[in-house]
């Protein structure tokens, strides 16, 4: 089986969770014999070091190739990043509308190679990663009508809290429909996807995201003088409207109520942040809540470790993988029900993204019970080494026969 | 000669609400009366009434040879009072046959023997008075919560005036002996134990719907033959099990009530079988030698130890919490709070913080009201934190009228 990827991302050019989750789905690939080419428009050396996060890939095997298509594009992930992203380097610029024309150029610039990539590559199957990438493949297809499997990661309703931009949602549609599979993330997202374009619900598969176990960073068992003098509870990733940030200070401004020795730690970044100091002033809570920024690297399993507690407060998450890293991490984890991880993880906290009621009374009593907290902990660090990357591969790649077979026979 | 002795648990716990840490010093329902009504009116449709039904039609039918043995916890029959009095009219109706015998046990169903030996005697007696008052007779054979049992309880029963005791029939205690006999509790004078037939019980109580098992379907006359094989390795086989079996753990469709109502015919036919109550079987049977049990004993799991009720940190964790509490609620004279105590110490809340069921995937054994073992256990502090609240209250030195008269005045210009 021989598949062409195309990517937006991929270690070390990435920003968010999409480049992990491709180039943990190639690792396994490769592991059990599947050859992949990955295309992935190219970077340049100063966005890598602004944005990204260095995973080796030297221990990638030769099954996968990393192809480079040599357009102007900067890793990114969402719009909303690539918004930030324009802005800075603009310095001005406010309207949506600038960055949707000239997101739409990059991807169309992408889509438009996709073809001549196509005709160079040997390949039996085509597998797209999100919206960005599902014109490519539509393209690419057309060209060599291999099948086309589309990969799913967040719907562009999950991103924006229901709102979505409709260039974007046209292009997920469009995705969708032309796939001959879908590849959901979680029974959430197939779910979503239902709803939100009405794609047949045969033809999606749900294949849940697993961890890598080899990371070096995860028996640091780290702490520091902050995580001495008090108990940390955490938030880790983008500050914006998807991720549910108003609902971690609110329920921190309860908890504080309930705990005194308890730090807040708010890690990432995104168009919430101002907003979110403001509402931590505003509660008084200020001297409770460490805003750190983005971290990178060995600081992101630090983080975790330092912790006491990880909250993944999302409106809507498709799958969460965070959730799993920090279990790994040995952090026990608080999780909304709003997220594809609640549905395979048991051993976690879970609540309702906005009973934040509900939240505190469970950060209150992990900080104050030992027992519940090792218990946790313990649990769900024994529960975490369940996930690896193979049994993802393996239902990919079931996946994939599926598709060649069914354009075959049909 | 096989005597056949069915013994049934019925027990429904009070399970609690999800009560918060906003709660706390606000609410003082602990309990949640909605779905405790529901799930046992829920159980009376589906078990209690037509297998009680079942019975008593076999006891009229078979006219003093067929017979049965009950244990019903006192938050059981509360329960039947208030939800569903026409359950505790259908046990009343089955008494007063004379064919059927209740057993004692603790009236909260609670692990008290190992925590409090006090409370422990003090929820004996409470239940014993209770069967006395609504079957009219005294029990005179002990059963502990999920038969937990060893040496040291026997002994400590029989003080109590017990003559029998009910314990699982588990290999690693029996070795080569069979369960089918009675023994003696080592250190006891006059004491026997009735010793479960896991192998024969399990077979209805818990595979007899299991379509994975190469036995399956289960007849009565296979089943029948099974048991018969126990005359020449024993006098006795006792058949115990959760009363909710029939109807809510097999479900009717799985054909458990035709089952039952068919076996005692089937047993019957064999004219060296009969049934027996516990306390027939101890009158009629001598012990055959002496057991000896020093690890406590349950019925549950495959490791039939105490795991499942106080194996992990949150269990032992809420469980010490509350017997350091029994002091003081006893202080308060608040017979009210005092009965919340109680209903606290039964060992479902204790269960449901249970993770290795929960993470092992077994849904089917993880019974539980809440989503998982953590919310158990947070529900559960939260209540205890109010209580604890409450009883340092209501355990305050009285203050004398003049400063009680200072703290109305001071309320007073505040508002």
């Amino acid at each position: 089986m021989k598949v062409l990827m195309f990517g937006w991302e991929f270690p070390p050019f990435k920003s968010g969770g999409l480049g992990t989750a491709c180039y943990d789905l190639t690792k396994g690939l490769s592991a059990i014999g599947t050859n992949v080419t990955f295309v992935m428009p190219h970077a340049s050396d100063k966005e890598q070091a602004e944005f990204v996060k260095l995973v080796g890939t030297s221990n990638l095997s030769k099954n996968i190739k990393i192809k480079s298509v040599n357009t102007v594009l900067t890793p990114y992930m969402t719009a909303d990043q690539y918004h930030d992203k324009i802005q800075s380097l603009n310095g001005t610029s406010n309207s949506k509308e600038v960055y949707g024309k000239n997101l739409y150029e990059e991807v169309e610039r992408f889509s438009l190679i996709a073809p001549h990539v196509a005709k160079e590559q040997d390949h039996d199957l085509i597998h797209v990663h999100d919206w960005m990438t599902y014109k490519a493949g539509i393209l690419a297809r057309e060209k060599t009508g291999k099948p086309l499997v589309a990969h799913i990661h967040a719907t562009e309703f999950d991103r924006t809290g229901g709102n979505p931009n409709p260039f974007i949602s046209h292009r997920e549609y469009e995705g969708l429909n032309a796939a001959d599979i879908v590849i959901a993330n979680s029974n959430y997202t197939k779910d979503n996807v239902i709803q939100a374009y009405d794609i047949d619900p045969e033809k999606i598969k749900v294949v849940h995201w697993g961890i890598d176990p080899e990371n070096p960073h995860y028996d640091l068992n780290y702490s520091s003088a902050l995580s001495d003098a008090d108990k940390l509870v955490l938030f880790l990733g983008r500050i914006t409207i998807q991720k549910g940030p108003e609902y971690f200070i609110e329920a921190a401004k309860k908890v504080t109520e309930h705990v005194d020795n308890v730090k807040f730690v708010v890690a990432g970044g995104g168009d919430m942040l101002p907003a979110m100091i403001d509402k931590a002033n505003e509660l008084g809570i200020g001297d409770k809540v460490i805003f750190s920024g983005w971290l990178k690297g060995a600081d992101v399993h630090k983080a975790f470790q330092m912790a006491d507690l990880y909250v993944m407060p999302s409106v809507s998450e498709p799958f969460g993988l965070v959730a799993l890293e920090s279990m790994k991490n040995n952090t026990p984890i608080l999780i909304s029900k709003q997220s594809g991880a609640s549905e395979v993880i048991k051993n976690a906290l879970k609540t309702n993204f906005w009973d934040v009621d509900e939240m505190a009374n469970k950060i209150v009593n992990t900080l104050k019970y030992d027992s519940l907290y090792q218990d946790l902990k313990e649990n769900s660090y024994k529960e975490a080494q369940k996930f690896n990357l193979i049994e993802p591969a393996r239902k990919t790649l079931d996946i994939y026969h599926e598709a060649v077979g069914g354009l075959k026979n049909g | 000669m096989v005597s056949i002795c069915f013994y049934f648990q019925v027990h429904q716990p009070m399970r609690l609400r999800n009560y918060t840490i906003f709660d706390i010093g606000k609410k003082e329902d602990y309990f949640d009366d909605e779905k405790n009504l529901e799930i046992c009116r829920k159980i009376t449709r589906k078990c209690y009434l037509p297998m009680n039904k079942l019975l008593l039609d076999l006891i009229n039918k078979y006219n003093g040879k067929f017979k049965i043995s009950f244990s019903i916890s006192g938050v059981a029959l509360e329960q039947f009072e208030t939800y569903a009095p026409e359950v505790l009219e259908s046990f009343k109706a089955l008494a007063k046959t004379g064919q059927v015998e209740f057993l004692s046990e603790t009236y909260y169903h609670s692990l008290s023997y190992l925590y409090s030996k006090d409370e422990f005697k003090e929820q004996v007696e409470m239940h014993k008075k209770k069967i006395k008052k609504l079957f009219k007779q005294t029990p005179k054979v002990f059963r502990n919560t999920e038969l937990i049992y060893n040496n040291e309880m026997a002994n400590y029963v029989e003080k109590l005036g017990y003559t029998g005791i009910l314990a699982e029939g588990w290999d690693k205690i029996l070795g080569w002996r069979s369960p089918n006999f009675l023994y003696k509790p080592k250190g006891t004078k006059n004491m026997k134990v009735m010793l479960k037939n896991y192998r024969l019980s399990d077979d209805i109580a818990f595979r007899f719907s299991n379509k994975g098992w190469n036995e399956w379907p289960l007849s009565v006359d296979k089943f029948s033959k099974w048991l018969n094989a126990a005359n020449g390795d024993g006098n006795l086989v006792n058949l115990f099990m959760d009363y909710e079996t029939f109807g809510e753990h097999q479900w009717e469709d799985t054909g458990i009530f035709n089952f039952m109502q068919q076996l005692p015919e089937e047993l019957l036919s064999h004219k060296d079988n009969e049934f027996v109550t516990v306390s027939e079987a101890l009158k009629k049977y001598d012990t055959v030698g002496e057991l000896d049990c020093h690890q406590m004993l349950s019925w549950a799991d495959l490791e039939r130890d105490l795991s499942a009720w106080l194996g992990n940190r949150m269990q032992q964790d809420s469980i010490k919490r509350l017997y350091d509490l029994e002091k003081d609620v006893k202080a308060t004279k608040d017979k009210e709070l005092i009965e919340k105590w109680r209903k606290l110490t039964t060992s479902d809340h204790f269960y449901y913080m249970c993770v290795k069921y929960f993470s092992d995937g077994d849904v089917h054994k993880y019974f539980s009201p809440y989503d998982n073992p953590y919310d158990s256990f947070i529900i559960f502090s939260n209540v205890m934190n109010d209580l604890i609240i409450r009883v340092k209250e209501l355990n305050k030195p009285k203050k004398r009228s003049k400063d009680v008269a200072t703290t109305a005045i001071t309320e007073q210009t505040r508002t």
